[in-house]
């Protein structure tokens, strides 16, 4: 038995404004509102089946990681792929978010939740119920195979 | 231009949230009723819950292991009873529209503030003819219980329910707001 699954109103409210942030910060100020709204919805559709409410904070950033996914796929209708662009040394999540789709999930979930949420290694592990080195080698690994991948 | 969450996006949300039906209940708290603070929670099928001078996180709690946990701020599902608990306040509305739902309460408790509800505005009845009323004249005292635990508060009216040498007795919302309603409907001078 996990923690309980708290009243939606308390997941929303500890949430919204990260999740906004996030949203704005990949799609701009004209996407984020109806991306927004539809990351919340899809979680309230999901909340039921919800078991436990564990790593909330990370489930609510990997359903608005999918919006932005969904979005950034509309807005690339042939399929070609983009630079991976690098500043400050990370890739740059948004020319990264399409590409992750291939990898394996938990070198995937390790990925988007580093460079896309800017998690720590240690709440990475947490999240995929493994631990902080795993979670730092699921992360390399899979960045070193999008760029071999982009070769 | 937009770079942190509106107070009108967030509206947005616990609207649609609402109109697709997403919701196991939806709540909002009244500030300026003539009764106080009242926290209100309605369901697909009515209104499931009532609470003077709210304690929200409890409240929220209580919904959620009850109907669900999808429970959230949403005034629009609200609207209705807000108006309906406005016109009675205001002593321009006698009867409500809106339903009560009852299903999470026993089935005793269903007995009971069914027959409550037959009370009408203005008249007084007492535990002792509920509780005779519902199959039981022994249970005065079980009525009392379900008086004070009465889900619904003002729109099943528990505040018309006295004793049986006609004092107050007792209230969930305090005997002054009892006292308040009983005058508003004429029934105490």
């Amino acid at each position: 038995m996990g923690v309980a699954v708290p009243p939606f109103e308390t997941f929303y409210e500890a949430h919204k404004a990260e999740v906004f942030r996030f949203l704005r910060s990949r799609l701009g100020p004209d996407r984020v509102e109806d991306a927004f709204q539809e990351t919340f919805l899809r979680a309230l559709r999901a909340y039921e089946r919800l078991e436990h409410g564990e790593h909330l904070r990370a489930w609510a950033l990997t359903i608005a990681h999918r919006i932005i996914l969904d979005d950034v796929r509309k807005r690339r209708p042939h399929g070609e792929l983009p630079e991976l662009v690098t500043e400050d040394g990370r890739p740059a999540f948004e020319e990264l978010a399409p590409l992750t789709d291939a990898l394996p999930p938990k070198e995937r979930a390790a990925v988007v939740l580093r460079y896309g949420y800017d998690l720590g290694y240690d709440e990475i592990g947490t999240a995929l119920g493994s631990t902080e080195s795993a979670a730092r080698q699921a992360a390399s690994a899979g960045v070193r195979r999008l760029r071999k991948e982009k070769k | 231009m937009i770079e942190t969450l509106t107070h009108d996006v967030d509206e947005r949300f616990r609207a649609a949230a609402a109109a697709e039906g997403l919701l196991d209940v939806a709540y909002d708290v009244f500030d300026d009723t003539a009764m106080g603070p009242l926290l209100v929670g309605v369901t697909d099928r009515g209104v499931c819950r009532i609470t003077f001078d709210p304690d929200p996180e409890r409240e929220l709690e209580l919904l959620a292991r009850l109907y669900g946990p999808r429970v959230l701020r949403s005034s629009r599902p609200v609207d209705r009873l807000h108006r309906e608990l406005d016109e009675y306040l205001e002593g321009h509305r006698r009867t409500f529209d809106v339903e009560p739902d009852l299903r999470a309460q026993p089935d005793f408790y269903r007995r009971v503030l069914a027959e409550l509800a037959r009370v009408e505005y203005g008249e007084t009845t007492t535990y002792g003819t509920l509780a005779a009323r519902a199959g039981n004249p022994r249970a005065a005292r079980a009525v009392g219980t379900v008086m004070n635990r009465n889900p619904v508060p003002i729109v099943l009216p528990c505040h018309r329910v006295v004793g049986a040498n006609g004092s107050l007795t007792g209230y969930g919302g305090g005997l002054h707001r009892k006292e308040l309603l009983l005058r508003l409907e004429g029934a105490l001078l």
